[in-house]
C-alpha cells in the first residue's frame, strides 16, 4: 500500500528534523520526505494537520505473556494495545513458560507476532537457562533465532560468579545483556519501598540498597568483561547518579526507566492499593523528580514496564499480589505530560521513546529518514481520553489509571509501511 | 479526576481506610485500623467498653444485645488468647459464635480468601473476626464483603491489632484517669508489630504528650517519624520522665534472622528490669501484650510487680471487643433488620 501523510509536524530525533513535511511511503519504507509529494500516487493519504509524525516506539520491556500465561494476555491482545498506543516494535521478556530459553520458543514467538500482524515482536532471550541462574544458555543460537538481546528480567536471580562468567561470554558474541538492577537478598520479601508507606501499613519494605548493591556490582563487571550491559527499569536517585557517572566512562552502559515511575510515588500506595504494588517499587517523590531529570539529561530512555495481569492476580492481600502494571497504553499521555509540565522537551521525549532504544538495541529502526523503514505513529497531542475498560484494549485492565482523563492520542500507526492501526 | 490531579497527590490516602471504618453518619462499621479515627470514635469504645466491663462481674455473664447474630472467628494465624477472649465477647453480648481456624483447613487446599468469604456469607454471616499473616488482609476483605457485613481486625501481618491497641488506653485510661499529657515508651520489635503500630496511632490521636520507641535500628521501621513517635536507643535516656511503658513480645525466630545477636544482650540493652524501672517515673505502669518472655522482655519482678498492669489488660480485653462488635453491629444499617 502507498501512503501520503501530510500536514503532520515531523519530529525525528535520530536526524534533527522537527517540521512540517509531506511523508510517501511504499514497499515498506519511507520514500520521499518534501514539503509535498512529487510523482506519487498514494492509495491512502492521510491528513495530520495538527498531528504530531515521530518514528514508531520501541519498547525495551514487555511481558506479552505468552506462550504459557494466556490467562493474563496474549501476543495477539498486547501487540493491538501497543499499536494502538504507538509502539511499533516490542522487545518481550524471557519469563514465558516455557522459559525463552530455546530457539523453538523464540521462533513461536516471531511466528504468533507475525501471524497478529500488528506490533514488531523481539525476543529478549534466557541469559541462564530456564532463568535459574546456573548455566548459561545457548547464547549464540538464541542470537541466531532472533534474539536481539538477552535477559534475566523481570528477576536476578544470578550470583555474581555466574553473571561475570555469563557477560564475558555475552560480550564475545557482541550480545547485550539486559539486566534488572536488584538484589534479591537485600530486597528479601519486600513488596514497597522502605520508607513512610512500609513503616506505616507494615509492609515489608525494598530498601534502596537492593537497586544500588546491584549496580554497583554489574557496573563493574561490565567494566571488566567489555560486554554490553542495558539495565532496565531502574527507581532511585541514587541509581541516576551512579548510572550517571558509568555512562561517563563505559559508553557501554545504557539503562531504562518505567514510564510510570516518573509520576507516582511511594504514597500512591495509600491503603493497601495492590494496583500500586510494581517491582521495582514506587519510591519517594525525590526518587521521581530525579528520574525525571535523568531522562531529559539522556540518562535513560523509557519503557513500559507492561506487566499485563488477570483480575485474580491482584485479589488479594497487598503481600500476595502479583506486581506490576499494565502500562503500555499510558505510556505517550503520560509522556506528555511531562512536556507539558515543561521539564522534558517534545523532542527528548521521542528520542528516549524511539532512537534512544534503537541506539541501544543497535537497530536500524527509530527514525524517519528517506529509505528508513516506515514504522511511524501519528499523534494528537490534545486528543482527551478516559481511561476506562471501554477503551483499553490490553488484556490486563490492572492500571491504577482507570478513571483518570488523558491527554494525548495515537490516530494511526505503520509498521513497515502497513497501516496497523486508525482510529 | 485528570491524571494530574492523582500524579501530583502526595498525601496518604487516610480518607480511604476512614471511608471503609465508618457508616455515612460516621460511626464504626468496620474496626480495621486505629488510624485515621478521630478521638471521638477512639473515646466511643472506650466509653462503651467501660458500660461493659460490669457484665462479666455478674453471676449471669450475658447481655442480649446481638441475640441471633452470627459472627465468625476467622483465623488464617494461630492463636488462642486472642481468639478466645473475641468469642467470649461474642457469647457475653449472646452472639451465635464460629470458630475457624483456616491455617489448617480451607487456605491448606487452595481455596483463594474471597471464596471462604462468599461462602460464609452464603451462611449468613453478620461479621467477620479476622486474623491474617499479611498486612492488609482485613482491609481487604472488608472491601468485599456483603454490605450488611461488619469485620473486626484481629491482626493482619505487621500492621494493625487495633482492639488490642483499645484495650491497652482503656487500661490506661483506667490507670491514668485520661491518655492526655502522658509520655509513653513502647520498647521492643516495632518494626515486627501489628500491636506497636496500632497503639502510636491511638496514643497520638488521643492527646498523649509524647510516643518513644526504644528498640536497636534492626527492630525499628525505616521511617518512625512517620509514625508519630520518637526513637531512642536506650532505655536510660529513653525512659527518662516516662508515664507508661509499653514492652513488646519478641519473636525468638529474629534471632536466626540477623536481627539480634543473642537473647542474653538483648535483655542486658533493652530488658526490663527493677533497676531500670528506675528511670521512669516513680508511678509509672508497665504493660505488655502478653505472652510474656520472661527474663528475656522484663524480669519476673517486673511483670509482677505493683507497676505492672498485664493482667487487667487481659480482664479488659473482653470489655473493649465487646464494645467494638456492638458498635460495628449496631451502626451497620442493613445488620440491624436480622
Amino acid at each position: 500500500m502507498k501512503i501520503i501523510i501530510n500536514n503532520g509536524r515531523l519530529i525525528d530525533p535520530a536526524n534533527g528534523v522537527d517540521g512540517i513535511y509531506t511523508l510517501c511511503i511504499a514497499d515498506g519504507k519511507i520514500q520521499q520526505i518534501a514539503d509535498s509529494a512529487v510523482d506519487f500516487s498514494a492509495d491512502k493519504v492521510i491528513d495530520a494537520s495538527g498531528k504530531l509524525v515521530l518514528p514508531g516506539f520501541i519498547d525495551l520491556n514487555a511481558s506479552l505473556r505468552e506462550p504459557g500465561y494466556e490467562q493474563k494476555a496474549s501476543i495477539k491482545s498486547e501487540t493491538r494495545a501497543a499499536v494502538a498506543a504507538g509502539y511499533t516494535t516490542l522487545c518481550c521478556l524471557p519469563n514465558t513458560k516455557p522459559v525463552l530459553d530455546t530457539p523453538a520458543v523464540v521462533q513461536l514467538i516471531l511466528d504468533k507476532a507475525e501471524l497478529a500482524g500488528y506490533a514488531k515482536v523481539l525476543p529478549l532471550g534466557a541469559l541462564t537457562e530456564a532463568l535459574a541462574g546456573q548455566t548459561l544458555s545457548e547464547m549464540y543460537a538464541l542470537k541466531k533465532a532472533g534474539c536481539v538481546a538477552l535477559s534475566q528480567a523481570p528477576n536476578s536471580n544470578i550470583s555474581n560468579q555466574v553473571l561475570r562468567r555469563a557477560l564475558q561470554y555475552a560480550s564475545s558474541h557482541d550480545i547485550l545483556a539486559v539486566l534488572k538492577p536488584e538484589d534479591l537478598q537485600i530486597k528479601d520479601d519486600g513488596v514497597v519501598h522502605d520508607g513512610a508507606i512500609s513503616s506505616r501499613l507494615g509492609l515489608p519494605g525494598i530498601p534502596v540498597s537492593a537497586e544500588t548493591v546491584a549496580i554497583a556490582q554489574i557496573i563493574e563487571l561490565a567494566e571488566e568483561t567489555g560486554a554490553r550491559v542495558h539495565l532496565t527499569g531502574v527507581s532511585s536517585a541514587r541509581a541516576v547518579r551512579m548510572i550517571a557517572r558509568a555512562k561517563f566512562t563505559n559508553a557501554r552502559i545504557s539503562a531504562d526507566v518505567h514510564a510510570h515511575q516518573l509520576h507516582l510515588s511511594e504514597l500512591d500506595v495509600g491503603t493497601f492499593d495492590a494496583n500500586y504494588h510494581t517491582s521495582p517499587p514506587l519510591r519517594t517523590a525525590e526518587d521521581r523528580d530525579a528520574l525525571v531529570a535523568g531522562v531529559a539529561k539522556g540518562v535513560f530512555s523509557v519503557s513500559s514496564g507492561h506487566r499485563p495481569h488477570d483480575v485474580e492476580a491482584k485479589q488479594a492481600p497487598f503481600v500476595a499480589t502479583e506486581s506490576g502494571i499494565s502500562s503500555l497504553e499510558t505510556v505517550l499521555p503520560l509522556m506528555l505530560e511531562l512536556v507539558d509540565d515543561g521539564v522534558l522537551t517534545l523532542v527528548q521525549m521521542v528520542e528516549r521513546l524511539s532512537a534512544g532504544p534503537a541506539k541501544i538495541l543497535a537497530l536500524d529502526l527509530g527514525q524517519l529518514a528517506v529509505q528508513a523503514t516506515a514504522d511511524i505513529c501519528i499523534v494528537d497531542p490534545n486528543a482527551s481520553w478516559l481511561v476506562n475498560s471501554d477503551s483499553w484494549l490490553s488484556r490486563g485492565h490492572n492500571s491504577p489509571f482507570f478513571g483518570c482523563q488523558m491527554k494525548g492520542a495515537v490516530s494511526h500507526t505503520l509498521v513497515n509501511g502497513h497501516l496497523v492501526f486508525e482510529k | 479526576m485528570s491524571s494530574s490531579e492523582q500524579i501530583a497527590s502526595t498525601s496518604f490516602k487516610a480518607p480511604d481506610s476512614s471511608r471503609l471504618q465508618l457508616n455515612e453518619q460516621g460511626k464504626l462499621r468496620h474496626f480495621l485500623t486505629t488510624d485515621g479515627l478521630s478521638a471521638a470514635v477512639l473515646t466511643e469504645i472506650m466509653d462503651v467498653a467501660e458500660s461493659f466491663s460490669s457484665v462479666s462481674d455478674q453471676a449471669v455473664k450475658k447481655v442480649p444485645l446481638l441475640r441471633g447474630k452470627t459472627i465468625v472467628n476467622l483465623f488464617f494465624e494461630n492463636s488462642t488468647r486472642t481468639r478466645t477472649t473475641f468469642d467470649l465477647a461474642a457469647k457475653r453480648l449472646s452472639a451465635d459464635v464460629i470458630n475457624l481456624n483456616i491455617a489448617t483447613s480451607a487456605a491448606a487446599k487452595g481455596e483463594s480468601i474471597l471464596d471462604t468469604i462468599r461462602n460464609l456469607e452464603a451462611m449468613q454471616a453478620d461479621m467477620f473476626v479476622i486474623r491474617h499473616a499479611d498486612s492488609g488482609a482485613a482491609h481487604f476483605i472488608a472491601r468485599h464483603v456483603a454490605p450488611h457485613v461488619s469485620v473486626i481486625n484481629a491482626g493482619d501481618g505487621r500492621h494493625a491489632h487495633p482492639t488490642q491497641a483499645m484495650l491497652d488506653m482503656f487500661t490506661i485510661r483506667q490507670v491514668k484517669g485520661d491518655v492526655r499529657g502522658l509520655k509513653v515508651a513502647i520498647i521492643g520489635d516495632v518494626l515486627h508489630s501489628r500491636v506497636a503500630r496500632s497503639q502510636i496511632h491511638a496514643l497520638n490521636t488521643l492527646g498523649a504528650e509524647e510516643v518513644r520507641v526504644i528498640a536497636p535500628k534492626t527492630l525499628l521501621p525505616s521511617n518512625t517519624n512517620a509514625l508519630g513517635a520518637h526513637v531512642y536507643g536506650d532505655l536510660a535516656s529513653g525512659l527518662a520522665d516516662i508515664d507508661v511503658i509499653i514492652m513488646l513480645r519478641l519473636q525468638r525466630e529474629r534471632m536466626r534472622g540477623a536481627l539480634l545477636p543473642s537473647e542474653h544482650e538483648y535483655f542486658e540493652c533493652f530488658g526490663l528490669t527493677e533497676k531500670k524501672l528506675a528511670y521512669a517515673k516513680p508511678d509509672v505502669m508497665v504493660m505488655h501484650p502478653g505472652p510474656i518472655n520472661r527474663g528475656i522482655e522484663m524480669d519476673a519482678a517486673v511483670a509482677d510487680g505493683p507497676h505492672s498492669v498485664i493482667l487487667q489488660q487481659v480482664t479488659n480485653g473482653i470489655a473493649v471487643r465487646m464494645a467494638v462488635m456492638a458498635l460495628c453491629m449496631g451502626h451497620n444499617a442493613a445488620g440491624k433488620q436480622g
